[in-house]
């Protein structure tokens, strides 16, 4: 839990999301991926799919299990990561970064000033 | 409160993610389990086994004992350090436990079970003993490491004395012998050849740190579930149980019928022979991309469910989902598993789906 980026926010699910004006880039953090194993598949939503927040929106497997990915915010999806369907193992070796997830355009971005910061998350998980 | 082995802290020293495993505190995988796997299937892995429960059965009856305890037939044990593989079944000739005995000498067998099972093990033998001249010990002060690879058995004659390397090199498959103080088989549970050794506790620590400057990998038990189920070998609890025999678990080839030895679940087994066998067990191999689980539902052409998997995990050697499931005995054709609502094409393969290092034939289109 030692490298938790600080301008990120995170959902109790374990997503993080990153704002860039009104377009908000999703993945899992690096304290998800080391629990669920080595990521061999990953399921994503479609471009233009639309999400309220909390409905499942994808599904990251390790060998160990299927894990649901829940949209963080509400809004309509602008970008999914190609590179995943070959390499998902990539969610691995860089949950913050190369191993995002999908984009989506949100309906509110204030929406995210209900989730977590890093310092909240890191508090959350170190009672594991 | 879990149960820790002798190796507990070498785990810890290792990075391990430890799990919670039947009551025991065990490794998962000490970073990648994928990369575990591979390195068990080409070059060569170690993997704490001390939770399995070792019995000595010693006493004049130790034969004649098992060979009503047992669906396979200890007769085939004749030269001491031979072992053989076997179910112990309950009178309706369903599955208590699979396992391993050794023969040491007519006096004395060893017996390897699973974890899990330990406590119901435990009673069924002590139940079943009465009667008979033996007695059924559990060996507690003994750990137990297993390394599996192709490199695995030179690895481990490296770090042993030239004399004892001899002796360790020229075991056959399926054959243990006392060796200073290891008692080493060239058994295992990864489709890949190597020993088990059995030692005692507080030596442990010296043979993993001894086999680890040998290059030999730590592995965790994501990573033997994988290898296991690439092998084609059934997992007690998962694959078979107390409701299913042999028969609908791919292990007819462990149930020794002739010679009219009286076993226990001999006559159920015959009568469910009699009355034809209604399911079967076998490999599947997911045609397009997704990851097959457990406890999913199997479904023909008309739509039927007609079967569910029992194990099922990504391939690490296939770079494809592969399964193990229970199906109607009459179905021969490829048919579609339920992944969590969605329905997708599996092939019906004979196992085991890879060993040796490599796919096995007729698993790969």
């Amino acid at each position: 839990m030692n490298d938790v980026p600080g301008d990120m926010f995170y959902t109790e699910s374990h997503e993080w999301v990153k704002m860039d004006d009104e377009i908000a880039t999703i993945g899992i953090s690096d304290h998800a991926q080391g629990q669920l194993g080595d990521v061999v598949f990953v399921e994503l939503p479609e471009v233009g799919d639309a999400f309220t927040a909390g409905d499942p929106c994808a599904v990251v497997e390790s060998v160990k299990a299927a894990s649901d990915i829940y949209a963080p915010i509400s809004g309509e999806v602008v970008e999914v990561n190609e590179l995943l369907e070959n390499a998902p193992e990539t969610i691995n070796d860089d949950a913050y970064g190369e191993g995002w997830l999908f984009r989506i355009k949100a309906d509110d971005p204030s929406e995210v000033d209900g989730l977590m910061s890093a310092e909240s998350y890191v508090e959350v998980n170190s009672e594991d | 409160m879990t149960r820790k082995t002798p190796l507990y802290q070498a785990h810890i020293d290792a990075a391990a993610r430890m799990v919670d495993f039947g009551g025991w505190d065990l490794p998962i995988n000490y970073g990648s389990q994928i990369d575990e796997h591979h390195t068990v299937r080409n070059a060569a892995g170690m993997f704490d086994v001390s939770h399995m429960t070792v019995v000595e059965i010693k006493g004049q009856d130790a034969r004649a004992f098992l060979s009503k305890l047992l669906a396979n037939d200890i007769a085939k044990l004749q030269q001491p350090g031979k072992a053989l593989y076997s179910c112990m079944l309950n009178s309706e000739g369903g599955i208590i436990d699979d396992l391993i005995t050794y023969f040491i000498s007519e006096n004395h067998f060893r017996m390897v079970v699973n974890a899990a099972t330990h406590d119901k093990d435990m009673a069924w033998l002590e139940k079943q003993a009465g009667g008979y001249e033996v007695v059924v010990s559990e060996r507690r002060d003994l750990a137990m490491l297993a390394v599996q690879g192709p490199d695995a058995r030179q690895k481990t004659a490296n770090i042993l004395s030239a004399e004892d390397a001899e002796s360790a090199m020229a075991l056959n498959i399926f054959q243990a012998a006392q060796i200073g103080d290891l008692f080493i088989a060239r058994t295992g549970y990864t489709g890949e050849d190597g020993f088990e050794i059995m030692l005692p506790a507080d030596a442990a620590i010296e043979l993993w740190n001894k086999l680890l400057k040998e290059q030999v990998k730590p592995c965790g038990l994501g990573a033997r579930d994988t290898l296991r189920l690439e092998a084609g070998m059934n997992l007690y609890g998962q694959d078979m149980d107390e409701t299913t025999s042999p028969y609908v678990s791919a292990l007819a080839w462990t149930v020794a019928l002739k010679d009219e030895r009286e076993f226990i679940g001999r006559s159920a087994l015959i009568t469910q022979k009699a009355a034809g066998l209604k399911q079967k067990l076998v490999g599947l191999v997911l045609e397009g991309r997704g990851v097959i689980r457990p406890h999913q539902s199997l479904i023909n052409a008309a739509g039927d469910i007609v079967g569910e998997t029992t194990s099922g995990s990504f391939s690490p050697t296939l770079k494809k989902a592969i399964a193990m499931a229970r199906l109607d005995r009459d179905i021969v054709d490829n048919c579609l598993v339920d992944i969590r609502g969605r329905k997708l094409p599996v092939r019906l393969v004979k196992m085991p789906f890879a060993r040796k290092g490599s796919v096995c034939d007729g698993i790969l289109d």
